[in-house]
């Protein structure tokens, strides 16, 4: 990363790249092409520790603290779940784990993505969320001690 | 057709939601195992119950609680006329199946202990394993996995082999849920009888599909989810024969099921009130008497053969689509197609045949046993009802083209 983007910066970049597309097949086709340059978890970490189960598919993901940020790589058994993972990783990667304690996520709504985050999707997309957060405070805390 | 008096779009015309549109297009509802449509006729009874009659039943002297208690009595008669029970006091309501199933396995707490055996297919729904593994850790009892193979058939000799004198419990559903397989539940009753064993078959899948004759198959226990049948969410019936619903303990304590209440001691009502602990759900059972009413107009006859008709159909065309694989080939089956193409995950075809209108379920269809069995993460399922087309297979068929071409 050249220079340090804000999470509302990368959210307001995301939503100005959809907002180019038509129709939904467009926004699917592009999430299918993110889905497979996603930044890979390392197999190694491919485990039951760093699974988040959905009901339908699986996700992986692994976070390290790196000056200050947290990198997160991450996988995923379905292709649309990658492709929404790629597109959250871009807003939380590479960010001070205070600021991503202290977001506010709105680009999915505004995206029309929003089905793939209700729980009835079950693709483990909420609880990803849910454990970024928790990433984020146990480094957080790791931080100020 | 054998008949020609079937007119599916005079069918179509009952259902409202079939007019809807979703994501723009024209529904085409393929989740008819998780959920049948509701006919204008039910939704009707229920909006008459609330509107003119709405009372709690069995008490109340005035008019209106005895108009309630007629017609709830008068739907659990309609389900023993269906089933053919020998009387309407073998009819239980419950919320559903797997509500029907855990009051059968916490009555047998009592009756099972270390030495018993109870048997389960492999392919059952959570609902018909997860309260016997519960019953077997309470008494000790074990429990064993009648196989299936390939094509998602029962494997009928591994049954013969684990059947013995400790069996005590067989279950078993009538159709698959994730696979569409129709099992020879005559046969398994009638070898589970000749060792003493009882038999619950979980019907909740084959009741969309055809009627079942409870004393032609001498089952023990049958049960049916309202709302897989045109009926109401939330209800449903469990089916036990008398002796074996007299020797269960009842399931809840509460009001309706007491015949005399003291701190002493309390005796219970005869049946089906024992089992019926609480304000049950009244409109449920009269929409659920209803939509039965409703499938036997048309005809269980008629509604096997139109379904057999579009299972064949959707199965020939689907198939033409390349790296597409039925999970669950069955000689016998109900109208369910679960399918997988390539390597594409379930999940992904299904988010975008939703965007193209078609509902189908994606995942492991609450039987993860069967998915180990196929080494697979869930399946794609589409699953035909009687008022669904030929037309809508092939939005269907196209649809997963579309899916495909954009997945792989």
């Amino acid at each position: 990363m050249s220079q340090h983007q804000s999470i509302n910066d990368i959210q307001d970049e995301i939503i100005d790249e959809f907002s180019m597309f038509d129709d939904w097949m467009q926004r699917y086709e592009y999430m299918i092409e993110l889905g497979k340059s996603l930044q890979l978890i390392d197999e190694q970490y491919k485990t039951d520790e760093y699974t988040i189960k959905g009901c339908q598919s699986k996700v992986w993901v692994f976070a390290e603290l790196k000056d200050n940020a947290i990198e997160f790589t991450a996988d995923s058994d379905a292709i649309i779940t990658k492709g929404i993972i790629a597109l959250l990783l871009r807003v939380f990667s590479g960010q001070h784990p205070k600021d991503i304690l202290d977001a506010e996520l709105y680009f999915i709504d505004q995206i029309g993505l929003k089905e793939h985050l209700s729980p009835t999707r079950a693709n483990g997309l909420v609880s990803m969320i849910k454990q970024i957060r928790l990433y984020a405070v146990a480094y957080q805390t790791q931080i100020e001690e | 057709m054998t008949n020609t008096t079937f007119d599916v779009q005079a069918i179509r015309k009952d259902f409202p939601i079939l007019n809807r549109e979703v994501n723009g297009r024209p529904l085409v509802y393929f989740d008819n195992a998780a959920t049948s449509q509701t006919p204008k006729q039910v939704i009707d009874v229920i909006a008459d119950y609330y509107s003119r009659y709405n009372a709690n039943i069995h008490r109340g002297v005035h008019t209106l609680s005895q108009e309630a208690t007629d017609a709830y009595e008068k739907a659990r008669e309609t389900l023993r006329a269906h089933l053919n029970a020998k009387e309407a006091s073998e009819i239980i309501f419950t919320s559903g199946t797997t509500h029907s199933i855990n009051l059968v396995a916490n009555g047998f707490q009592a009756l099972l202990g270390p030495d018993d055996e109870l048997m389960v297919s492999e392919m059952e729904h959570h609902s018909n394993i997860v309260p016997w593994q519960m019953l077997c850790e309470k008494t000790g009892s074990s429990l064993k996995v009648v196989p299936m193979n390939e094509r998602g058939e029962l494997d009928m000799e591994t049954f013969d082999k684990l059947l013995n004198s400790k069996t005590k419990l067989v279950f078993c559903n009538h159709v698959s849920n994730a696979l569409g397989s129709i099992n020879p539940i005559e046969e398994i009753i009638k070898k589970a009888h000749s060792v003493g064993a009882a038999v619950l078959i979980d019907g909740a899948q084959a009741a969309p599909h055809f009627k079942a004759d409870v004393q032609k198959l001498d089952v023990d226990f049958y049960t049916i989810s309202a709302h897989k049948v045109c009926g109401p969410t939330g209800v449903g019936l469990l089916y036990g024969k008398r002796a074996w619903l007299e020797k269960l303990p009842p399931y809840q304590g509460g009001g309706e099921m007491i015949a005399e209440v003291s701190f002493e001691k309390t005796t219970y009502a005869g049946l089906p009130h024992k089992f019926e602990a609480g304000t049950p759900n009244i409109a449920g059972g009269i929409a659920f008497g209803a939509a039965i009413d409703y499938m036997n107009a048309i005809g269980f006859d008629q509604i096997a053969a139109y379904e057999h008709e579009l299972l064949v159909y959707a199965t020939d065309q689907l198939k033409q689509i390349e790296g597409l694989r039925i999970i669950g080939e069955a000689e016998n089956k109900a109208s369910v197609i679960s399918f997988n193409v390539g390597s594409i995950h379930p999940y992904d075809i299904g988010a975008i045949l939703d965007k193209l209108g078609v509902a189908v379920r994606t995942g492991h269809h609450c039987a993860q046993p069967v998915m180990h069995h196929f080494q697979i993460p869930g399946t794609v399922r589409a699953s035909f009802a009687f008022y669904n087309t030929k037309e809508e297979i092939d939005s269907l068929v196209e649809a997963v083209k579309k899916a495909v071409s954009m997945l792989q």
